[in-house]
């Protein structure tokens, strides 16, 4: 019973995903390009960044680079963790 | 790790000190430049593996220092960044409140900064930070490997003769 609930499942899954990709572009001529013409425009004129990836990381994008600071900082916590000194002690 | 032979050793004095000046490099000029906090910042944290490899663990255990690298570059690292994102909260959060657009000059204290206000910076300060977490991670880890063996011997385990 629970095979088959799985099964339909996943068929209904996998065709929704096939539906999805339907639309999609082709590969290297991306559709609509709003958002990187106004990056590409802007970045040098009023950030005065010459380097956009930066721009992007640091400035338009910045919530995003909170998000790896903190993923850096967990590694560290939870290696720290795993290999502190007096582990099996307790 | 034992050290390894003299060849080496005297090859990691030379250019060891030329990585950290290179990751400098990278990370200050991360705002005009390829590369940027993170990169630099790995960079910096390969000077560690250098000294490691080409010394051995005793030597490099006793001169690192860890609270350096946890209070000084971690935390540093990661409240600049926070405490620069929080600073333009006047207009929005992480709003570059210290650019000078392309054309025109900017006057008073704010001319000690780069044009591009808190992009650079906040470069620098990712940069700080990710030293810190990489070197970290390599000292605790070559600390941690004797916990895993049951009777460590006196000698140090090692590659080299």
């Amino acid at each position: 019973m629970k095979k088959t609930i799985f099964i339909v499942a996943a068929i209904i899954l996998g065709a929704l995903v096939c539906g999805a990709l339907d639309n999609i572009h082709t590969f290297g001529e991306p559709g609509k390009t709003p958002m990187d013409d106004y990056f590409l425009a802007n970045s040098l004129k009023t950030l005065s960044t010459e380097n956009v990836v930066t721009s992007i990381v640091f400035d338009y994008r910045g919530f995003d680079t909170i998000g790896e600071a903190a993923v850096l900082f967990t590694a560290v916590c939870s290696i720290g963790a795993i290999f502190r000194e007096g582990r099996g002690k307790h | 790790m034992r050290p390894l032979s003299v060849v080496v050793r005297t090859g990691c004095d030379f250019f060891a000190w030329f990585m950290i000046v290179f990751g400098v490099n990278i990370v200050l000029h991360g705002y005009m430049t390829p590369g940027g906090g993170f990169q630099g910042g790995a960079i910096i944290a390969t000077f560690l593996v250098f000294l490691l490899v080409a010394y051995g663990g005793k030597k490099v255990l006793s001169w690192a220092n860890e609270t350096i690298y946890e209070i000084l570059f971690e935390e540093l690292g990661l409240l600049c960044f926070f405490i620069l994102a929080f600073l333009g909260l006047n207009n929005s959060f992480f709003y570059n409140f210290l650019a000078v657009p392309l054309g025109t000059v900017s006057s008073g204290i704010l001319s000690i900064f780069p044009s591009s206000g808190t992009t650079a910076l906040m470069s620098v300060a990712v940069g700080i930070e990710v030293t810190g977490a990489l070197s970290l991670v390599i000292l605790t880890m070559f600390k941690g490997i004797r916990l895993f063996i049951q009777n460590p011997p006196e000698e140090e385990l090692g590659h080299d003769r």
